[in-house]
């Protein structure tokens, strides 16, 4: 018995000090942002800003793009087998539309970052920590927080909300495809009803969402990072960690921005 | 004074002893050399005069400022005296050698960026790389990436040059390429060096003093001469290459008849 409790009292140590972890390493990055803006900052942070803008951003843009377009064609096929039984198809396009600005655009383009970019965010920092070159960064007087970090955190919050949006776009499309091909909705009328139904509160709530999933790749992959210990092993291990950990959370602080927007937002 | 002032340094890492009462101090202008065998603590020493941990007590004097307790401020202005050249080099795989060099001059500095051009040209000269500062760090060989990182070290003129085992892993003949530079720098910069190594040429041809580590403590300080002569017994074997009895031939027949017994049975 005795332990039990002392196991659960560990575990529960450690998890308050990984949030702990994050938390200081958020307001430091945070701290830090300002170095990495343009104009006010320094030229050479908001150029591996941008850098890495491109890489979360533009390199993700087909594989976003594309499960997007699944996504859509299969919620929108699901929604019509059990509307269509109702009278009641016409509804497919509010559920794809509102599905997707409010969840599932967000929540897949975090997926995908997550996997892409949280696991490379890992393994480059967990790589220069072996390789000594975040010690290197420290003995050259240049905070590795300020260095490394805050270039990646602009980057995806950046990045994350204007991917949230074109998944939306596509997403929204490929309902547009399937209605088209089995009711013969012209797409003219299939757009005009999915702007009809969108609102404006829809789409903020997806672009609040999708800082908050960019926050928790960023942070909690970034923080892998910097926890490796030892050799090229641990680097490995941090890389999983940080997907399946920036994963979960994601999916975590889904429910919970849903759960408040659903309270807070009904009319 | 001394430009760097060790007092009473103790490091622990999980309850185990690893610096045990550590005192010494480099004076300005001389090559300090940190010798000893693997383990025997000369790399966490160089950790603690680079402010990178915390010791468990006792103090480490930077230009008169104590690392382990000043301000951030304090420690990177400290850090800005400080030239490091690491043992794997730890050049930025993502930036060119160029670029490498000139980032502290371009964090650190207001210079206009035909200057910071002009002075990396001039640092990678000096370590015989002028006409490789466009490669990237893995298109350059072991030795050629020690030196890189030699000129990075290099880019702010520090006070004190740091070098971690620079010639470990290389061939005698580019390991004495490095020797020569470590000197011909010390002498056309006047800077304080401190190196730590266990190669004993290099030691010998670049030090003004040594220290030799052994298990946490310091087993002799001295110049190269008292080294060599020294009665030691630990820094004797160290000198002489003489190994530690580690497999004792008779625990060995000892295991294998009693494994013979076992597999019989």
């Amino acid at each position: 018995m005795a332990n039990v409790l002392e196991n659960v009292g560990k575990s529960a140590i450690d998890q308050l000090d990984y949030v702990g972890s994050v938390n200081l390493q958020w307001w430091s990055t945070l701290r830090s942002m300002i170095s990495a803006l343009p104009f006010v900052g320094n030229r050479y942070r908001w150029q591996a800003s941008v850098r890495q803008m491109l890489q979360i951003g533009v390199d993700a843009l087909p594989m976003v793009s594309l499960m997007a377009i699944c996504t859509g064609f299969i919620l929108a096929m699901q929604g019509a087998s059990e509307l269509r039984r109702f009278g009641a198809i016409h509804y497919d396009i509010e559920l794809v539309a509102a599905g997707f600005t409010r969840e599932l655009g967000p929540l897949l383009t975090a997926i995908a970052v997550s996997g892409r970019s949280g696991s490379a965010f890992a393994a480059e920092i967990g790589t220069m920590k072996v390789t000594e070159e975040l010690d290197s960064l420290r003995v050259m007087a240049l905070d590795p927080i300020e260095f490394v970090l805050a270039p990646k955190y602009l980057a995806c919050l950046i990045a994350v909300p204007c991917l949230s949006v074109i998944s939306n776009v596509c997403g929204i499309l490929a309902g547009g495809l399937f209605m088209f091909f089995s009711t013969h909705l012209s797409p003219a009328l299939y757009l005009h009803d999915v702007l009809a139904f969108i609102k404006l509160r829809d789409i903020i709530t997806g672009l609040i969402k999708s800082l908050a999933f960019a926050t928790i790749i960023a942070q909690v992959s970034c923080l892998e990072g910097f926890r490796v210990r030892g050799g090229p092993d641990s680097v490995g291990r941090s890389t999983t960690s940080a997907v399946v950990k920036s994963t979960f959370l994601v999916i975590v602080a889904d429910s919970v921005f849903t759960a408040i927007f659903y309270f807070t937002l009904q009319n | 004074m001394s430009i760097i002032s060790i007092r009473d340094l103790v490091v622990e890492y999980d309850g185990h002893r690893v610096l045990d009462g550590l005192s010494l101090d480099i004076e300005h202008g001389e090559t300090m050399v940190l010798l000893g065998g693997s383990g025997s603590g000369k790399s966490t020493l160089l950790r603690q005069i680079l402010g990178l941990e915390r010791p468990k007590s006792g103090s480490v004097f930077v230009k008169g400022v104590d690392i382990a307790r000043c301000s951030a401020a304090e420690l990177k202005k400290v850090r800005r005296s400080l030239g490091v050249a690491f043992q794997s080099a730890a050049l930025f795989n993502s930036l060119s050698v160029e670029d490498n060099v000139a980032l502290t001059l371009r964090e650190h500095t207001r210079l206009a960026p035909s200057v910071i051009e002009l002075m990396v040209w001039m640092k990678l000269a000096v370590v015989g790389l002028a006409e490789f500062g466009k490669l990237h760090p893995q298109e350059l060989s072991g030795g050629m990436k020690k030196r890189a990182a030699v000129a990075r070290a290099l880019a702010l003129d520090p006070e004190i040059l740091v070098l971690d085992e620079p010639s470990a892993g290389l061939d005698p003949i580019v390991a004495a390429e490095l020797d020569e530079l470590i000197v011909l720098l010390k002498e056309v910069f006047e800077v304080t060096v401190i190196v730590v190594t266990h190669e004993l040429p290099s030691a010998f041809r670049i030090a003004d003093r040594i220290s030799m580590l052994y298990k946490g403590k310091f087993r002799a300080v001295g110049s190269k001469e008292e080294i060599r002569t020294s009665q030691d017994p630990r820094v004797r074997q160290f000198l002489d290459r003489v190994p530690d009895n580690i497999a004792q031939a008779g625990t060995v027949t000892a295991y294998f008849e009693k494994y013979l017994q076992a597999e019989e049975t």
